[in-house]
């Protein structure tokens, strides 16, 4: 899903990194949930939830990294501004990297503010 | 000529009193900016960070419009624009906002501080029940509950751990000198904590609606140092001041014992409030009228009138010398 074409450009890797981000906040919000509702005294769910999500972030935050890395090659480290909007296939992929690498900066911004609340909530009773 | 500097007068008067309007709005005992509790202190410093920070903001942006629009001539060039795009619009946004956030989740364990160890030790446990249109309060000492009303008496420096809840409708409990909000919802407990750090006498309303008197379901509760408490939940277990008597009799005759409970008399019902010691707190109706006789004749006569929507019939039936004599004996258990 990543990987750009080596010729013919294809919209798949622009979606990649708000993919992973829309994977890992269901992934978060449910098992946040689950681990509440079936909450034991010694609390070992909540733990393990929170152990959990914070392994799910860092994943996530990789593979969006890797989703960044492949995007700023494509778009070509910078050398090119904005805006691409020529009608030739070096421009489209220009543009589809430069936007895919946007997206990877907020999908990575997003990952990370959905994961924080379990750093720091430490019970479910809220 | 003579109305104009009247109206300068007016214009100057009002100048000069509308900020102490708006500054004595912001204290007394129903107030979030003057906080009397730690959670409250809380919420209050919060406040003040998002306010001041989105004054220098606003100030900022506004400062940046008036230089771009009538200051600066020359266009910027398509560099410099990029660069305000990408700090102004994107970077110094997303780091405000993840340091609101981290700070927002930073306070929660201050503004929901229901930990183990603060369970444990508690100063007072109760639990308290939103019904149309009062405050069902009930004290969970070690001797035993006590029930009473529309009244919570807390100690000063000690954690108060509340559960609530509803039988009818959601309600929400929220005393904002104290602390946050919470609901009260039908078929679930929720908890809150504060801790008073001044004495005081603060009062709480209902802040979710909740029906036709909604806005007249207010609850007093009165911050009082740890012996004084002591002392003042003692006397709140015990049983009526006054367990005969002409009152004590019309009380039963009527059928108020069919709803309200006086501990020591066969009056023991449970649909409305608790009156076994209604003389000694400072309102009637939650916190809606002053507990004085003529206030108390006029309840028992038009409840409706005062709180539309309420259960309780009205008693404009009875004789006005009936109505004395009640209002007398409810005046008298203190």
């Amino acid at each position: 899903m990543f990987l750009h074409g080596a010729r013919n450009e294809t919209l798949w890797p622009l979606m990649g990194p708000p993919t992973v981000w829309a994977l890992h906040f269901a992934a978060v919000y449910g098992w946040a949930a689950v681990a509440c509702a079936k909450a034991t005294p010694d609390d070992s769910m909540f733990l393990a939830a929170r152990w959990g999500i914070g392994a799910l972030t860092v994943v996530a935050l990789a593979m969006i990294a890797y989703a960044g890395y492949r995007a700023w090659q494509i778009w070509g480290f910078g050398r090119f501004d904005p805006p691409h909007a020529a009608g030739t296939e070096t421009d489209r992929r220009r543009f589809l990297g430069f936007a895919t690498l946007l997206l990877a900066g907020l999908s990575a911004v997003s990952v990370i503010f959905v994961g924080l609340p379990a750093l720091f909530i430490a019970e479910c009773t809220w | 000529m003579g109305s104009s500097i009247g109206k300068r007068r007016l214009a100057r008067r009002a100048a000069a009193v509308f900020p102490a309007v708006l500054a004595t709005g912001c204290t007394g005992p129903q107030s979030a900016l003057d906080p009397a509790g730690r959670e409250a202190e809380t919420v209050a410093h919060l406040f003040w960070v998002m306010t001041i920070g989105g004054a220098v903001i606003w100030v900022a942006v506004l400062a940046l419009a008036v230089y771009a629009g009538g200051l600066k001539r020359q266009p910027v060039s398509e560099a410099f624009a990029f660069r305000l795009i990408v700090w102004c619009g994107a970077a110094i946004p997303t780091v405000i906002l993840a340091a609101l956030l981290v700070y927002g989740l930073y306070l929660m364990p201050e503004l929901r501080p229901w930990t183990r160890e603060a369970a444990a030790e508690p100063g007072l446990k109760g639990h308290v029940t939103g019904e149309q249109f009062w405050w069902r309060v009930r004290y969970d000492l070690p001797e035993g509950a006590v029930e009473s009303a529309n009244e919570i008496l807390v100690p000063v420096g000690r954690p108060v751990h509340l559960t609530l809840t509803s039988p009818d409708v959601i309600h929400s409990f929220w005393v904002p000198a104290l602390a946050g909000k919470m609901d009260l919802i039908p078929g679930r407990t929720n908890r809150i904590t504060f801790t008073a750090t001044k004495p005081g006498v603060y009062r709480g309303v209902c802040a979710e609606f909740c029906g036709e008197s909604h806005a007249l379901m207010a609850l007093t509760v009165r911050a009082v140092e740890p012996e004084e408490h002591a002392r003042l939940i003692a006397a709140e277990a015990r049983p009526a001041a006054v367990t005969a008597g002409a009152g004590l009799d019309l009380f039963i005759a009527k059928g108020c014992a069919a709803c309200h409970t006086i501990r020591g008399t066969p009056a023991a019902g449970t649909v409305g409030p608790d009156l076994t010691h209604v003389g000694s707190r400072p309102t009637l109706a939650a916190a809606t009228l002053p507990n004085d006789q003529a206030a108390r004749e006029r309840f028992l006569r038009h409840p409706d009138a005062v709180k539309p929507g309420i259960r309780m019939p009205a008693y404009d039936m009875l004789p006005p010398a009936e109505i004395e004599t009640l209002a007398r004996f409810l005046g008298d258990l203190t």
